[in-house]
């Protein structure tokens, strides 16, 4: 599905991937855990298509092309979705509208027709429900004024709404109460299947408990530095980073 | 990386569709103005003496005039003896008597333009008065509304037709002597539309006008005159485009509305005019004046204006709240691209008592261009228990261009309730990414983002030209259920 062979990229001259390496099997969940300013998001926005990185070495492929000469639309309308640790607000622009844009572009793209208004609404409600999300959400302005754990949601609404192949959930779970990251969990686990993978950007291994993921890596100075299952993830959680940057240092 | 780059500048940068010319034959007299001109004018146009007097008149005051430099734009002087002030398609033979008769080219021009009359006439709901450079061509629906009382016609014909009520109305909105481009209209004007409708009727269709330049170098100067009597009601709207020129061209129009007693007037016009290109050459400058007086108790007034095009945009379509209970509004998108300048706003001059009026002023700039929203509130001493909400909104696509507000309120009965509210906020990459990651491309991004932003005024304008407007601005209708 998602093959990053030596990844190099920075930004403004400024090194931030340093040959990163991973491989994303259909169905499978990844979680990328490591520490602040590691590179974690650079990542997940170079994947989504974001402008302005340099891409200095290696490459991307998904789904078998080549997914860095991809424009950032059809990447989206091919399946990559990022779920932003940050969502951005568009004032003025209603969250259905934005939605029923998005959908329809991609089932453009698919060769599928415009789902009438009918059904989108449908759908769109019974995706709400998945993620308990109220009604009026719908006819908000974009993000504009949500609470930062309803921001959270709403992209997983999306998600729900696009199923993409691909999901990137950037810190999805910051921020989020208790209760909400077990409805967000549900949401996300009810769109598990085997067509489907996903990257979990996380620091917290409580996430984990409710979406089990198959492998776990730690993403260190631009690199993926260890790997492992979950059991990676409860190591990191009682003892930090800092012995594994210990083992690099041995190893070097 | 950067293949997803799209720069924003391209995004907005769409060539003028409307751009070609119609290559017909004309009667057109050669530039340069004087009293002969004048003359030579009404006298082309068959004009009772009043016509000719008020013309020299205007003329007259004209000359001792200045050009205004107070708005915020910026172009070389204009040479007003270069312009030719009169170019009417050669009929052949005598004039048409119907759509048959009309110059097949003519119509292909309307074709073109997205307004086939001869649908049109199939088709009701529109009747459309289409004026092509200095004489209206066409005109349908009229026996249908002459049925009801209501006169809707070319400006010349009414002059011929309805003398009272021309001479009655005319200039008493917007005076031969109000400012330097009304009195140049007022002395050289060639035709227009005029709309009178009876008391108590209620305009059952939408009277539509279509303003195209054509011939190169002539300055179109129409006049539009609307009285609605009392008790009645109608909608007009007036549509533009003009063709591909290197040269800028001067359209300097006076609009002028009447509301009687109980009468309500709602116009609206989508503005398309040729903008000039990239580099600024060419292009329209449309120096405007239109001003509708609320001339008894509950009358009403609105203006809705979408203004994509021209070179520079200088206009105020304003109210004068004579009527006690009186109502103005002014809803307006106007969007500058490339080195386009617009100055626009409203006056709302509250004189009788218990008056209302509403302010929506929506900028967007982009490229180079400039945008300013010039808007006066004034209340008069006798004005007991005004109101006024004003809220303007200016929103900058790409770091170039330029928003720019000048409220201006001027309060002289305390009574008055005047608020303003303004805003000013940006198109950013942030923005555009985030939709494009969700498979929406930049282009309909923008006119997503854009669309919710002029939503407001929108809503405002009859079914058929919200749908154009929104065309206008790159968008599509998408997402009704929002
Ligand atoms: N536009 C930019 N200009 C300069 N430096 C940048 C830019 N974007 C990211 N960086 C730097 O790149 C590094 C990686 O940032 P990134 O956001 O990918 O980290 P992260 O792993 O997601 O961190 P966190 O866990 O805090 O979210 C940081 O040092 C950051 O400051
Ligand atoms: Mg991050």
């Amino acid at each position: 599905m998602l093959s990053i062979r030596n990844l190099e990229a920075g930004i403004d001259g400024k090194p931030i991937l340093r040959g990163l390496s991973l491989e994303i099997g259909k169905g499978e969940v990844h979680a990328i855990m490591g520490p602040n300013g590691s590179g974690k998001s650079t990542l997940a926005h170079i994947l989504a298509g974001r402008d302005g990185y340099e891409i200095t070495g290696g490459e991307v492929i998904y789904e078998g092309r080549n997914l860095l000469e991809m424009p950032t639309e059809e990447r989206a309308r091919e399946g990559v979705f990022l779920a932003f640790q940050y969502p951005v607000e568009i004032p003025g622009v209603s969250n259905i509208y934005l939605l029923k844009a998005a959908l329809n572009a991609v089932r453009k793209h698919r060769g599928e027709g415009e789902l009438d208004a009918m059904d989108f609404l449908k759908l769109v409600k019974d995706r709400m429900n998945l993620v308990e999300m109220d009604e009026q959400f719908l006819y908000r302005p974009v993000n504009e004024g949500f609470s930062g754990g309803e921001k959270k949601r709403n992209e997983i609404l999306q998600m729900a709404v696009l199923q993409p192949k691909l999901g990137i959930l950037d810190e999805t779970d910051s921020g989020l109460d208790i209760d909400a990251l077990r409805v967000v969990a549900n949401g996300v686990n009810a769109l598990r299947g085997p067509e489907r993978s996903l990257m979990l950007v996380t620091h917290y291994q409580r996430l984990l408990d409710y979406i089990v993921p198959d492998y776990v890596h730690v993403l260190a100075g631009g690199r993926i530095v260890k790997s492992g299952d979950r059991g990676l993830a409860l190591e990191l959680e009682s003892r930090g980073y800092g012995w594994i940057e210990e083992e690099l240092r041995e190893g070097a | 990386m950067g293949t997803s780059k799209q720069n924003l500048d391209e995004l907005i940068r769409k060539d003028y569709e409307h751009g070609f010319v119609t290559d017909i034959e004309a009667d057109t007299v050669p530039p340069g103005l004087d009293e002969d001109v004048v003359r030579a004018i009404s006298a082309k146009k068959g004009e009772p003496e009043f016509m000719l007097e008020w013309r020299l008149r205007a003329y007259r005051h004209w000359t001792t005039m200045r050009e205004p430099e107070w708005a915020h734009v910026h172009y070389p002087p204009l040479d007003f003896q270069a312009i030719s002030y009169y170019s009417a398609p050669k009929a052949k033979g005598a004039g048409p008597k119907s759509l048959d008769e009309v110059d097949p080219k003519l119509l292909e021009t309307y074709n073109k333009l997205g307004i086939p009359l001869k649908e049109q006439e199939l088709l009701a709901g529109v009747a459309v008065d289409a004026v092509f450079d200095s004489v209206s061509v066409a005109t349908t629906f009229k026996d249908k509304l002459a049925g009801m009382g209501i006169i809707f016609c070319s400006f010349s014909e009414a002059v011929h037709e309805h003398p009272d009520l021309v001479r009655k109305y005319l200039g008493s909105v917007v005076p031969h002597t109000d400012n330097f481009y009304a009195s140049l209209n007022s002395a050289v004007f060639s035709d227009g539309s005029f709309v009178y409708v009876p008391k108590g009727v209620r305009c059952p269709m939408e009277l539509s006008t279509y303003f195209r330049i054509n011939a190169k170098n002539t300055g179109q100067f129409e006049r539009t005159l609307i009285i609605a009597d009392e008790g009645s009601y109608v909608s007009y709207l007036e549509g533009c485009t003009a063709p591909q020129r290197d040269e800028n061209q001067l359209h300097a129009a006076v609009v002028e509305l009447i509301a009687l007693k109980d009468a309500r007037i709602k116009y609206s016009t989508v503005q398309n005019w040729y903008p000039g290109d990239e580099e600024g050459r060419g292009g329209i400058y449309n120096f405007v004046t239109k001003r509708g007086a609320c001339r008894g108790a509950h009358a009403k007034i609105s203006w809705t204006q979408v203004e994509t095009g021209s070179a520079i945009t200088w206009k105020y379509p304003s109210v004068l709240l004579e009527g006690d209970h009186s109502v103005g509004e002014f809803y307006s998108v106007a969007l500058t691209n490339n080195r386009q300048q617009a100055d626009t706003g409203t006056k709302m001059i509250h004189i009788g008592r218990n008056t209302r009026s509403t302010i929506v002023s929506k900028g967007i700039s982009a490229g180079r261009g400039q945008n300013a929203y010039r808007g006066l509130v004034k209340v008069l001493k006798g004005a007991h228990d005004a109101r006024n909400y004003t809220r303007c909104d200016s929103l900058l696509i790409g770091p170039r261009c330029g928003a720019h507000t000048f409220p201006y309120i001027e309060v002289r009965n305390p009574t008055a309730q005047v608020e303003h509210e303004a805003t000013t906020s940006k198109i950013s990459e942030d923005q555009l990414y985030y939709c494009m990651q969700r498979g929406i491309s930049a282009e309909d991004a923008v006119s997503m983002i854009v669309n919710g932003f002029c939503k407001e005024v929108f809503k405002e304008l009859p079914m058929e030209f919200a749908v154009e407007a929104q065309k206008l601005l790159g968008i599509s209708l998408e997402g009704s259920v929002g």
